[in-house]
């Protein structure tokens, strides 16, 4: 029961997933600009949708209200400071960089230099030269050469 | 009657994994050749009592058996038959036994197939897969049983999530779990080479079918998954970088980097712990996959909403089989043999660019997957990781694959030079840029780079098949008779480059989509990228389980008839749910795409794609796939040392 | 030596993350960990400017008492299941102000007609604005709002029996 309520709110995006002609601005520049900024911006009650792509009713008015403020002069990070004082990081899509997403940003970076520490350690462990050869093998190899 | 005897097939199907784990393992162990002979026959049993099981689901399905709770959750009597068969996999317990299906399955095509292999050997992998197989069963039997009846029996089923109900979405299920659950033999190759302590240039030959076969199952499965939910979901995206998408992605890095380093395990007789470890964690991930889905723990359309004793059960499962086998990886590994020595700059270092890449890639989606989850649990902030991040992180990491992926083949083993290596591509470097510098004049910077490297990717693929058949260079006969002695690996090689370029050009061609959303009355215009759509009319249509409204596009180009599409709104009866079918036109160049939202004031909200260029995002996966067909088909793969006669003598 | 430690690297981080799923799993069992929960960003701060009709933030600061705020709909499910809980909050003499989000005038009269209505003081939010200004993602849900305008307290969702039971022994105190 519970799956099948929990699937239902999910899915029941795709439906109204085309936005309204009427919602978009005037202006193709700032309508643009809004829509970029919006694919940044999370839809808070669907899974990992940004607000462009969401058809939810929340997501419809955060978009109506970026396109307010764009249009009343606000920039992008405005915007962006008044959505996080009332939904917090959340609704940011991509993460701010501050010290706790720090070891997340740095990811790519820390990858490639653990796998070339990696590679050295490796490489210095398992190239330890051969044993020199004692006397018994030594005779025994130039028994096997003279032959 | 049938949901007994499926449930029987179950119960049965674990003991024969019990046996099929302790037997052949044991005599392996103790070199006991009698106990060595039972794995094919257990194994066999196995995959038999599975089939009936999973035989019995369907049966009850498309009889309508509502006293099943499986069936009565998600079934209903008027769901298309189709829908009633393929949904035996859509649901959660369902999809339980099919995974233990496919395990079985591998068991059984091991036991059929494995002849050449020593006899140890084929009797650890299929002993692993026996153990594994095991436990799976049993959490399917004990906790997720879809044989589980309700009494009374409603009088119909609850139906099932309407955008299930879908073609695509019916065989995408199957096609990934083949691929996610192929791992587990080369999963179990690996787990047999540190159970007898030594890996040699054989075992190299014998993990890349395998492996082959299980990439290409998720290369499709991955491509079909993103394939539906761009014409499912109604705006065009295809790839969210959402939790459960990235569940898919990781397995598929790991097996790329799997791919690559067991052919210089095979040449070289080098690189065989990192190989092991890669066959382990390539399997790892995959259940991994499978156990955040279920488990409720991540925030995605794709999850079952599960009950976390369900997520307990199977991560108790998942500690043993990986914390088992890196366990026996961090206590054996040393025993396998040194390796090969080779050069920085070598074909065998191309591999090992690779492999560190494509690890470093699948390092980040995990970090960026699972973030989040930590976050809140340690430090309890809510933060979300969405494509933005990904975007930024992934791409540059990619770059360097795309431009190595080119360049590798050039390189002989052990010792090459760079110089003599690039010089060979020298048109293939200016081709590339003069397709970068054309797109830029259309693009922005970086989708005309993209484009730039997948010409690169392209030709860089073609220019090793023109190497090998030394054309320009030998008469045009001697060349097509080269061509044609080429083993099929080489093709197979060729195809899996093409076809990645293929869809990195599919996708950076999409920063060109263009889309409009208007408001139609019926017999007025709309423009989208030069081609005209005019609404015809609205209508209503029923379908078995759903109604619909329709609207007829009739879409020319230059005056000229394109074709008319129908793109409807469906709503459901039982589960009260609408969607929204959109319509596709291809001609495998570009998607013509139409979309019908609500209707208003006697007119209807249509929204109009123009893709250029999308269908290659598929074509490539397909061609991927058709490469790692080819390479399967090639015929030194299939003659192993032994060969199966000397085999048959050495044990009689 | 290096080697053997490097070999054990794999087996170190799987624990690792077996051992922080465990603990996702038992938080989720215990409540502790809620992967779907959003809290809110308004605990102990000041509660937004707003002016609706019915009530406006002055008028609920003026009441220089503790006060329930409720934002419901009359389209909305779990709202009737909560209605219940909410009339014997009533009883219990809890100060409700009830925000009608998104919802027409005449839906939630209805709705207030069939399942009672626990309010004291009735607001209707029709564009949904002021509910993004309380970082609401849906309905219901719920605010303990102080003497001197500070949120105290947020719940989303239905309110369950025994926070009732807390909130009406906290506010009769």
């Amino acid at each position: 029961m519970i799956r099948i309520l929990v699937v239902l709110l999910l899915l029941a995006a795709p439906a109204f997933a085309i936005s309204d002609p009427r919602e978009a601005l005037p202006d193709p520049a700032m309508e643009a600009r809004a829509v970029t900024f919006g694919t940044t911006l999370r839809c808070l009650v669907c899974q990992n949708e940004s607000i462009e792509d969401s058809g939810s009713d929340l997501a419809r008015d955060l978009r109506r209200i970026v396109r307010t403020k764009l249009a009343a002069g606000e920039n992008e990070a405005q915007i962006r400071t008044w959505l996080v004082a009332r939904y917090g990081d959340f609704v940011l899509l991509k993460p701010p960089i501050t010290l706790f997403t720090l070891a997340l940003w740095a990811s790519p970076v820390l990858c490639l230099l653990v796998a070339g520490l990696v590679m050295l350690l490796m490489r210095r462990s398992t190239a330890t030269p051969p044993a020199p050869l004692t006397e018994a093998e030594r005779r025994r190899l130039e028994g096997l050469t003279r032959t | 009657m049938i949901a007994e005897l499926g449930h029987f097939g179950l119960a049965l199907a674990v003991a024969f994994a019990i046996a099929q784990g302790i037997l052949p393992l044991w005599g392996a162990h103790r070199g006991q050749a009698r106990l060595m002979q039972t794995a094919p026959a257990l194994a066999l049993g196995q995959m038999i009592a599975l089939g009936v099981s999973f035989l019995c689901l369907v049966l009850a399905s498309v009889a309508d058996d509502f006293s099943v709770l499986n069936i009565a959750e998600n079934s209903h009597s008027l769901k298309p038959l189709l829908y009633k068969i393929t949904g035996a996999w859509g649901s959660h317990e369902g999809s339980i036994l099919f995974w233990c299906l496919i395990l079985a399955i591998c068991g059984g095509l091991v036991a059929l197939f494995g002849g050449p292999l020593p006899a140890s050997l084929r009797a650890r992998v299929i002993g692993v897969l026996g153990l594994t197989a095991c436990g799976f069963e049993m959490f399917a039997l004990l906790e997720s049983n879809p044989f589980a009846r309700i009494w009374p029996p409603p009088l119909d089923g609850r139906d099932m999530n309407p955008l299930l109900q879908d073609p695509g979405l019916a065989f995408h299920p199957p096609i990934l779990y083949f691929g996610y659950v192929g791992m587990a033999v080369p999963f179990a190759f690996a787990v047999a080479a540190l159970l007898e302590g030594r890996i040699d240039a054989a075992w190299g030959r014998w993990v890349r079918p395998w492996t082959l076969a299980a990439w290409s199952a998720l290369t499709g499965g991955i491509a079909l998954g993103s394939w539906w939910a761009y014409y499912e979901l109604g705006w065009g995206g295809f790839w969210f970088w959402d939790p459960v998408e990235n569940a898919s992605l990781l397995p598929w890095l790991v097996a790329t980097a799997l791919l690559h380093s067991a052919i210089v395990v095979e040449k070289r007789e080098a690189l065989k712990t990192w190989t092991v470890l890669l066959a382990i964690g390539a399997f790892a991930f995959s259940l991994s996959g499978t156990f955040l889905v279920r488990s409720g723990i991540l925030n995605s359309v794709h999850s079952f909403a599960n009950d976390p004793a369900r997520g307990v059960f199977i991560l108790g499962l998942l500690a043993l089989v990986i914390g088992g086998s890196l366990l026996l990886y961090a206590i054996r590994a040393p025993k396998l043999g040194a390796s090969g020595l080779f050069a920085p700059v070598s074909r065998e270092g191309g591999i090992v660019l690779n492999n560190i890449l494509l690890c470093s890639i699948a390092a980040v989606v995990v970090t960026g997957t699972l973030y989040p989850l930590l976050a809140d649990l340690l430090l309890g902030q809510k933060i979300s990781v969405g494509p933005p991040f990904f975007e930024a992180t992934v791409l540059p990491l990619a770059c360097p694959v795309f431009f190595a992926m080119a360049v590798g083949p050039f390189l002989s083993w052990k010792r090459a030079h760079l110089g003599p290596a690039l010089i060979k591509l020298w048109w293939v470097a200016i081709v590339a840029l003069v397709v970068g510098l054309v797109a830029s004049m259309g693009m922005h910077a970086v989708p005309a780079i993209a484009m730039g490297g997948a010409a690169w990717m392209m030709l860089g693929a073609l220019a090793d098949l023109v190497e090998r058949v030394r054309l320009f260079r030998v008469s045009l006969g001697n060349s097509v008779s080269r061509l044609l002695g080429l083993p099929l690996s080489s093709f197979g090689a060729m195809l899996g480059h093409f076809g990645l370029g293929m869809s990195v050009a599919g996708i950076a061609y999409m920063s060109l989509a263009a889309q409009t959303v208007v408001l139609l009355h019926p017999g007025e215009h709309a423009q989208v990228a030069g081609y005209d759509v005019k609404l015809v009319e609205l209508h209503d249509a029923k379908g078995s389980n759903y109604n619909a409204r329709v609207a007829t596009l009739d879409i020319t180009l230059d005056g000229r008839p394109v074709v008319t599409l129908s793109p409807e709104r469906r709503a459901f009866t039982t589960q009260a749910m609408t969607t929204t079918e959109a319509k596709i036109h291809t001609n495998l160049l570009r998607d013509l795409y139409m979309v019908l939202g609500e209707e208003r004031d006697g007119g209807a909200v249509l929204r109009l794609h123009h893709n250029p260029l999308a269908p290659w995002i598929w074509l490539g996966a397909l061609v991927m796939a058709l490469g790692a067909g080819c390479s399967l088909a090639d015929r030194r793969l299939r003659i192993a040392a032994p060969t199966r006669a000397a085999a048959k003598a050495a044990r009689a | 030596m290096n080697r053997r430690w490097l070999l054990l690297a794999p087996l170190g981080i799987a624990a690792g993350a077996g051992a922080s799923f465990y603990a996702m799993l038992s938080g989720m069992k215990r409540g502790t960990f809620d992967p779907r929960g959003l809290p809110s960003q308004l605990i102990d701060k000041p509660l937004p400017e707003f002016n609706l009709p019915g009530f406006s933030r002055a008028d609920v600061v003026k009441q220089g008492r503790p006060v329930l705020l409720n934002f419901f709909a009359s389209w909305c499910v779990p709202c009737i299941e909560e209605a219940p809980t909410l009339m014997k909050l009533r009883a219990a003499r809890v100060p409700l102000w009830g925000i009608a989000y998104k919802d027409k005038s005449e839906a939630t009269d209805a709705f207030l007609l069939r399942h009672g209505n626990p309010f004291a003081h009735l607001a209707r939010d029709l564009s949904g604005d002021v509910g993004i200004e309380w970082g609401i993602t849906g309905v219901p849900e719920t605010f303990v709002v102080d003497g001197s305008g500070i949120v105290r307290w947020h719940f989303a969702g239905p309110l369950p029996d025994e926070a009732a039971q807390v909130l009406a022994t906290r506010f009769a105190a």
